[in-house]
């Protein structure tokens, strides 16, 4: 006999009022099979809770259907408090009251009326449930930590640190990222290197974390600590066993004018090289695009001066299947492209340059040793323009989002340029100034204060190199309400923080949802920054949003918190809702197989005492089922049925609905 | 529900309703200043006009419609086209003129460039075409600029750009009433 | 041969004059019958837009529909503002019912929609792939000009379609192939000072003067403008600009359609080369 037990809530004033709860309790109390009905402000409560449970014990109840909000906001809430009460967790449904009915509807009386319904629609299904226990997978303890940058390291570590192992993989040939990149970082003016190599030693020597630099993740398969990932190890054509790092091979590289990645363009590398000095591993790559031997099949340069004989030409890309339990994404942002921008020289004036190329000017180990001297000449510019906001808040040609780390980073250019270049002068174009963190707003006045930088409010309109060679920048100062027109050598734009390109298709093997800008998606933008809607995958850094160097260690190190997390028991308890196929009545049409998209289904051979196989049927994967139903409904022969949501109860459901 | 209440329409209601622009998204970049040709010439920086227009009152309005700002405009666009968040100063701008007209509060700095415009419109309305020489005629007499460019007109005739005789259209009659229908408009 | 609609505007019969001679002869080489709009009225330039937007409405639409009434499914209207006029009332029209039945009631015609504009630019552009490049010679070759679009060639983004607003390419192909070589300056889309000329000039001298300097610091022997407006501004005052010790210019400044002319074989004078204040009959080949 069934004993169901029926709470409606409230939920403060989002439901009541609405849907006349009273009301709604009153007609629950009268349906077949309810036992009691009682209605509360706030079930999600601990009082709320209390009430259940007293009432599964009291009453020995055999289903409970909470009528509140969506079961996605609190049923995992209701079926700890029913399971702590002894009553099987899955004897117990939600109907939606809030999403579903009051939060959609305004006539209080046909939304009770519909409250009503859901309320019968649940019972009657939760009479048919059965109880279900959960599913045990086993979790591999190893992390996989995509991107080697500041976030990439600092995850890796503290994973690593915790006792677990992790696969740190990096598509550039070095770790580092960007930070390896930046002369000093805001707002104490640390040297960028030196605070990071470190660090990047730290994880390259660290035990637990396997380094695979100049490798890609190509394909992602599996689930929440069962992950198989397939990673590329591109072409070296340098042995790193072999190789001691001594740089005699690039020293004599003949393809010498390579325009640098590391340096923005503005200084060169060669074929076989190593992004930067402190570079680790600190052992060179070929780039096989531009090496003389690999694309004309002359040279060889490098082979017959290496003392290893390290170099080999006919290294091969591999392709490594690695097994991980969580997965961190930690790949990072570029710099928006602005060329969009024609009326700033549509990317055609040479001395019109991004942040990453200030900060190459300005470091020590730059392509000018760390002295300021414009592109187009070599000349040390005496005016220099700064402008923020370059892409950012502009939705008609760049992006809506502010980039957040600009203010921060072009007071800091100016700073080192005013240091650097005595006597010049530096003037920042700014909408707004966003100084929001430790010691910011301060470095910022100080700038003004202090550096003698000089701050304008306003946009620039326009940008062009007069015939005489200097660059004319027609802004404006909106504070005195007039155009201000500055005649400077150099100008250095605040272009937008873009994800990295290769980020959406990254986004698509892992399954992890984006935005409209391509950042990946947290699973809540409050509560859960460092999470995705996709079980075991993490992230960290700024390729879910722009941020500065603190937030990205911090936004890490949470990351790694969730893996040690994931990995702390030896198993993973996943939801019984999965498909189960009878046996006896499968036709093996392998409609199901085919329609799966989670690939949960196989083939499997029904065999008699003697091993001869007497029938091969369908048989779920329940690691790998996520329970969504699809195999249900192609089923011909009616031989599939999804735990915790069978035919019978879902048409129990239907059927009570006149 | 409460019912928002019929109210006067505010200026930034008027000009959305008039050019399409919610003065309000403006978030005061100064970029149309920036780049504006005429800024010079103007009381009033673009940005400004934006301003006080968003600020809406009656003591904004009057500032605004007895501005020499307004008439300074070239309408060459360059704010509508460089302007990041899509707004359109340049509509706005006619809009304010097409007020500051009706109303009659044009700046008596301004008396060349609205007499140049009258002058224009009023050998349009009679003929149905402009015409460079009455135009000339009509714009020396009514903006009491009587000696610029006078050795303009021979070099010109010189070189045939003057008809003499301009023709009426066919249909200036319609054109007639074309301009009487729409000064019996009210205010946009 | 094939016809299309021709609304010249006011000042093609004044100031532009030769824009208006140099699209006629250009035309006839080309085998284009241009078909004046009957009885067409003033769009209403700048003066209309500046005090009233009904007017600056309704008097488009008459053109409009009286082109639609005669059959004319293509219009072309040399000058720049006038095409702006024409081509953004259309475009208002047809996004906006409303509008167009208040015009309908206010002018007394019926305009349903039925007509294509095109610019200058477009229209030179047609011309040489429908066969006006074979007829071409490259007779100023060496000739370096500055190809200047002004306001209304460059922004409009409803209105100038299919180029960058910013840094506008429409003219290079046709300057191209009279042999001439576009040189890269800083005042491509920069404003001349407009409808000021009379009511202004102190504004039109200062923002021309620019223009002018710049072409001539870039090396431009000439600057090819498509609007009749900007026209007036560089060339009729270029002695005012002069006068007011601003500057010793001597640039010749031609529309395009007399650019194309020249390579086209056309007799300067029937271009119009003539009636130019700055001396433009020198660009002409044999005549340096």
């Amino acid at each position: 006999m069934a004993r169901v037990g029926v709470f409606i809530c409230h939920c403060g004033e989002n439901i009541g009022r609405t849907v006349d709860c009273p009301a709604v309790s009153a007609a629950a109390a009268k349906l077949p099979g309810v036992v009691v009905s009682l209605d509360y402000k706030y079930m999600c409560s601990d009082p709320g809770q209390q009430m259940i449970k007293q009432a599964i014990k009291e009453k020995n109840l055999t289903g409970v259907v909470v009528a509140a909000c969506s079961p996605r906001m609190h049923e995992v809430t209701f079926r700890r408090a029913a399971a702590e009460a002894g009553l099987n967790p899955y004897l117990l449904e939600m109907a939606n009251l809030r999403e579903h009915c009051s939060w959609v509807h305004q006539d209080r009386e046909a939304a009770t009326a519909k409250a009503i319904d859901l309320v019968r629609v649940m019972v009657e299904k939760v009479k048919r449930n059965r109880r279900l226990y959960p599913i045990r997978v086993p979790v591999e303890p190893t992390a996989l930590v995509i991107g080697g940058g500041i976030a990439g390291i600092q995850a890796a570590l503290d994973i690593a640190n915790g006792g677990k192992k992790v696969i740190l993989v990096e598509k550039s040939p070095s770790l580092g990222g960007h930070m390896a990149r930046l002369s000093e970082t805001f707002p104490t003016l640390d040297c960028s290197q030196c605070i990071l190599t470190p660090r990047m030693v730290e994880a390259a020597s660290h035990p637990d974390i396997t380094l695979m630099t100049y490798c890609e993740v190509e394909k992602v398969e599996g689930f929440v600590g069962n992950f198989e990932v397939t990673v590329r190890q591109k072409a070296r054509f340098v042995d790193p066993a072999k190789c001691t790092g001594c740089g005699s091979c690039y020293q004599k590289c003949p393809a010498k004018k390579i325009p640098s990645e590391f340096d923005a363009g503005l200084g060169y590398r060669t074929a076989i090289y190593t992004p930067f000095p402190q570079a680790v591993p600190n052992k060179p790559v070929i780039d096989a695009e531009h090496c003389i031997m690999l694309t004309k099949g002359k040279c060889g340069a490098c082979a017959k001066v290496c003392p290893r004989g390290a170099v080999d030409y006919k290294d091969q890309d591999k392709l490594v299947k690695v097994k991980v339990g969580a997965i961190v994404v930690a790949t990072g942002y570029e710099l928006w492209d602005h060329s969009a921008y024609g009326e700033y020289g549509g990317g055609g004036l040479k001395d019109v340059i991004d942040g990453f190329q200030f900060e190459r000017l300005a470091s020590a180990s730059g392509p000018t040793g760390g002295q300021i001297r414009r592109p187009s000449d070599g000349a040390a510019p005496q005016t220099v323009v700064f402008i923020q906001c370059c892409g950012s808040r502009d939705e008609k040609t760049g992006k809506s989002y502010c980039s957040k780390i600009c203010c921060m980073y072009i007071a800091k250019h100016a700073m080192l340029y005013k240091h650097k270049v005595h006597g010049g002068r530096a003037v920042i174009f700014y909408m707004d100034i966003r100084a929001a963190g430790k010691g910011y707003d301060e470095f910022v006045r100080r700038a003004i204060e202090q550096d003698g930088v000089e701050y304008v409010r306003g946009r620039v309109s326009r940008i062009y190199r007069r015939q005489d060679g200097k660059l004319i920048v027609r802004g404006a100062d909106t504070l005195a309400g007039q155009p201000l027109t500055i005649e400077a050598d150099m100008v250095v734009l605040a272009d937008a923080i873009v994800p990295r390109e290769g980020a959406e298709s990254l986004a698509q093997m892992l399954g992890v949802a984006y935005d409209t800008s391509g950042f990946y998606s947290e699973a809540h933008p409050k509560l859960r920054p460092v999470e995705t809607a996709t079980a075991g995958v993490f992230l960290a850094g700024a390729c879910q949003a722009p941020k500065d160097i603190p937030d990205a260690v911090a936004q890490a190190s949470a990351a790694a918190a969730k893996v040690l997390g994931l990995f702390a028991k030896p198993e993973l308890e996943r939801e019984p809702v999965v498909a189960k196929v009878n046996q006896v009545t499968c036709v093996h049409c392998r409609a199901c197989i085919e329609a799966c998209p989670y690939r949960a289904i196989e083939d499997v051979d029904i065999t008699d005492s003697r091993g001869n196989v007497i029938k091969t049927v369908a048989r779920v994967n329940e690691g790998l089922c996520q329970g969504c139903g699809t195999c249900v409904a192609v089923c011909r022969s009616g031989s599939i049925d999804l735990e915790g949501f069978t035919d019978e109860q879902v048409f129990a459901e239907i059927e009570t609905l006149e | 529900m409460i019912k928002a209440e019929q109210h006067e329409p505010t200026l930034a209601e008027r000009l959305r309703k008039a050019t399409g622009t919610n003065v309000v998204e403006c978030y005061q970049c100064g970029k149309c200043t920036a780049g504006c040709p005429m800024v010079r010439y103007m009381d009033l920086a673009p940005s400004q006009v934006m301003r006080l227009a968003q600020i809406g009152d009656a003591a904004a309005l009057d500032r605004l419609l007895a501005s020499t700002a307004i008439w300074s405009c070239a309408g060459c666009l360059t704010c509508t086209q460089r302007c990041p968040k899509k707004q359109d100063p340049a509509a706005i701008m006619d809009a304010l003129r097409e007020m500051s007209y009706r109303r009659g509060m044009v700046s008596a700095k301004q008396k060349k460039v609205l007499a140049f415009h009258r002058a224009f419109l009023k050998i349009v309305e009679q003929t149905g075409r402009m015409s460079e020489v009455p135009l000339t005629g009509l714009y020396k007499m009514t903006s009491g600029d009587l000696f610029s460019d006078v050795l303009l007109a021979p070099a010109m005739m010189l070189r045939g750009k003057l008809p003499m005789v301009p023709k009426a259209i066919s249909g200036r009659k319609e054109v007639k009433r074309i301009f009487a229908a729409c000064r019996k408009r009210g205010e946009r | 041969m094939t016809a299309i609609g021709y609304y010249p505007g006011c000042s093609l019969h004044g100031t532009g004059r030769e824009l208006d001679q140099s699209i006629r002869a250009l035309s006839e080489v080309a085998g284009v019958e241009l078909r004046e709009i009957e009885d067409w009225n003033c769009c209403g330039a700048t003066a209309a837009h500046n005090l009233s937007h009904a007017l600056a409405v309704a008097l488009p639409f008459r053109v409009l529909a009286l082109a639609e009434e005669q059959g004319l499914k293509e219009v072309l209207a040399p000058c720049a503002a006038c095409f702006s006029r024409l081509k953004g009332t259309a475009v208002r029209l047809a996004r906006n019912a409303d509008l167009a039945s208040e015009m309908k009631e206010l002018t007394g015609h019926d305009y349903r929609g039925g007509v294509t504009l095109l610019n200058i630019i477009e229209y030179v552009n047609r011309l040489l792939a429908g066969g006006l490049k074979d007829k071409l010679n490259k007779v100023l070759t060496g000739l370096k000009v500055a190809p200047y679009y002004g306001c209304l060639l460059a922004r409009g983004e409803d209105i100038i379609v299919g180029d960058n607003p910013e840094q506008p390419t429409g003219m290079e192909a046709a300057i191209r192939a009279t042999g001439a070589e576009p040189v890269a300056w800083n005042f491509a889309v920069e404003c001349c000072g407009g409808g000021f000329s009379m009511s202004k000039t102190e504004a039109v001298v200062d923002l021309s003067c620019a223009i002018l300097s710049d072409a001539e610091a870039a090396g431009a022997q000439a600057i090819v403008a498509g609007c009749p407006m900007c026209h007036s501004n560089l060339d009729m005052r270029q002695q005012t600009i002069n006068a007011a010790g601003l500057g010793n210019h001597d640039l010749p400044i031609l529309y395009l359609s007399e650019l194309v002319g020249l390579a086209a074989g056309v007799d300067p004078k029937r271009l119009g080369l003539d009636r130019h204040f700055v001396d433009a009959m020198r660009v002409a080949p044999g005549r340096a």
